[in-house]
């Protein structure tokens, strides 16, 4: 062989390997066994049937339903006749209102949650303090800065417009219009006067004012049961990668976007609390958010734990229609330790990048400062930051973003 | 003379070139099998560590530390990431008699991660023949978990810790 032809052998051999190479790149290199069984669990395929909830009885009653979409939207059950819980968990923004801290009738210390998918969540705000969506809603009912009122309040509203919707579900509202037995506003709430209206009631009355503010927390519940997440382009990734159909996974994402996903479940560590179809693990976590000046000292699940083992309206309380064997995660919850201390829940991911700003006051306005954020990982203000620094690139970071938008989608309600 | 070493150094240039690229090209496909083992560590670090370490005994039977009991575990179901569910630990000697009457703790974690269990699950009953119902058990992530029991029976203690990973 002359040496000519050896090179031209040569020349040939490297344009073969650049062009399968090239092929190899370009056709994508398939998924891992082992990266198919994670992506298939956080797909919303993998999403259960959502359970009956034990404490709620009135859960899946349609009629439930509907009143308590009614109530969601009410702005005459508040102080000052303008807010609902619509206000700050609105619809059209993903069932939040896209501010760093909720506005009621005055400012909250924290941002206002998103609603869709928390049917399936053991608990519920920041910190946890609620351990279902019913007693959820009758926290900020009674919170002087959201709706403002008292629970006699809201029981006379109750009489006053929903009378015949509340006894088709709950059987018959209790006579309430002697109002010195029931003052037009008392309950455990910030406001004096209130306060000492409740405690100067009878145990039993109290007791009734209770039974119906439970109700209404559970119609609004019922209502709320229903507000999910529906398949994203994501999903429909996943579907096909499972299914091997390689045309749909290149029509469906991105390179970009599908780099974002490897490190978003491998070097970028986000799936040890973005797990499952919700991307999220329902459960409390440190990564050293910075405290807002302004703000008083927030312990997060550390006080979150104790609030909601003492709470009127929990699993195990009288209002609840579990029995206490199914109060489950109440009964074997973490109650203290040092992972506690300034923990906060993770939230979902799906439909993240419509819900700027992000973290539990807001701190942070753009998702890149997000990812800033956990790259570098520092020292908490209080107790331990869970995270190592990533070391990632802004090239990585932003795929990661990119990856984000692929869980946007649309919301079913009721 | 001069152009044909000038051939033979092209030859073999182009040679070293091939096999470079060829190499690049297949890196994803060889995996980290040829690379450099300070390389392979750093990717190991960039994953938090994540990979067990590959000699963890994952029997759901075993004998516990100090050889005082036989003890295995079964789930009520197969076992996912942050879902609260219940095992049955059966406890036995050394000659295979069911223990009863045991005082039975839980505790666990992630090794890797520095942090413990997400639940107190605690053993709520005795239910015969050496059984024990554990409840409140739940993981919230996949990879390696640990699960370590403490076991009392008349003035015997001892102590056992399980291995599993989970996907997720």
């Amino acid at each position: 062989m002359s040496e000519r032809s050896k090179l031209l052998a040569g020349l040939g051999l490297l344009i073969v390997l650049v062009a399968g190479g090239l092929g190899y790149i370009f056709t994508r290199p398939a998924w891992t066994d082992a990266e198919l069984v994670t992506l298939k669990t956080l797909w919303i395929g993998s999403l259960p049937p959502l359970e009956p909830d034990p404490s709620n009885q009135y859960g899946d009653d349609p009629a439930a339903v509907e009143f308590g979409k009614q109530l969601f939207f009410d702005t005459r059950f508040s102080s000052n006749g303008e807010v609902a819980c619509g206000t700050c968990h609105l619809p059209e923004k993903g069932f939040q209102d896209g501010l760093p801290l909720a506005q009621g009738v005055g400012t909250t210390n924290r941002r206002a949650m998103p609603i869709a998918g928390t049917a399936y969540s053991p608990w519920m705000f920041w910190d946890g303090r609620k351990d279902s969506q019913w007693a959820q809603a009758l926290g900020p009912l009674e919170s002087p800065v959201e709706h403002g009122g008292s629970r006699t309040f809201y029981a006379h509203l109750m009489d006053e417009y929903y009378r015949a919707e509340y006894e088709a579900i709950f059987g018959e509202l209790p006579d309430l219009s002697d109002r010195t037995r029931f003052p037009e506003a008392a309950g455990p709430v910030a406001d004096e006067s209130a306060r000492a209206a409740w405690e100067a009631m009878s145990p039993a009355d109290r007791e009734t004012v209770n039974q119906i503010y439970a109700n209404m927390g559970k119609a609004i519940a019922a209502y709320e049961r229903q507000i999910m997440p529906t398949a994203s382009r994501f999903d429909i990734y996943v579907q096909a990668a499972l299914e091997n159909d390689t045309q749909t996974m290149n029509a469906t994402l991105s390179d970009e976007e599908v780099e974002g996903l490897r490190l978003f479940i491998g070097p970028a560590n986000c799936t040890r609390c973005h797990n499952g179809p919700l991307f999220t693990d329902n459960s409390f976590h440190n990564t050293g958010v910075p405290a807002v000046e302004s703000l008083p000292e927030d312990t997060g699940r550390a006080q979150g734990a104790q609030d909601v083992l003492a709470d009127e309206f929990n699993c195990l309380s009288a209002y609840s229609d579990a029995d206490p064997k199914e109060c489950v995660e109440l009964n074997f919850m973490v109650a203290e330790g040092e992972e506690l201390e300034r923990a906060f829940k993770a939230p979902s991911l799906r439909n993240v990048t419509t819900r700027a700003p992000f973290m539990h006051a807001g701190q942070f306005t753009t998702l890149q400062t997000v990812l800033n954020h956990y790259n570098t990982a520092p020292a908490s203000p209080a107790g331990h930051n869970e995270l190592e620094p990533l070391n990632l690139s802004e090239t990585q970071m932003n795929a990661i973003i990119a990856f984000l938008y692929t869980l946007n989608s649309e919301i079913t309600t009721p | 003379m001069q152009n044909k070493t000038l051939k033979t150094i092209l030859t073999i240039a182009l040679t070293a070139v091939i096999v470079v690229i060829a190499f690049i090209l297949l890196m994803p496909v060889l995996g980290p099998r040829f690379m450099h083992p300070l390389m392979s560590g750093r990717m190991e670090s960039m994953h938090g560590g994540s990979s067990a370490p590959s000699e963890l005994d994952y029997a759901t039977e075993r004998s516990t530390d100090n050889g005082a009991f036989q003890v295995s575990y079964t789930s009520e179901d197969a076992i996912a990431i942050n879902q609260i569910h219940t095992w049955t630990l059966h406890v036995e000697t050394a000659d295979g008699q069911p223990v009863e009457n045991a005082t039975i703790t839980v505790d666990g974690g992630m090794p890797q991660h520095g942090h413990g269990l997400p639940t107190a699950p605690q053993v709520t009953e005795y239910l015969g023949n050496g059984d024990y119902l554990v409840e409140g058990m739940k993981f919230q992530m996949g990879g390696w978990w640990e699960v370590k029991f403490n076991i009392s029976a008349g003035d015997v203690t001892d102590t056992i810790t399980f291995n599993l990973t989970l996907d997720g």
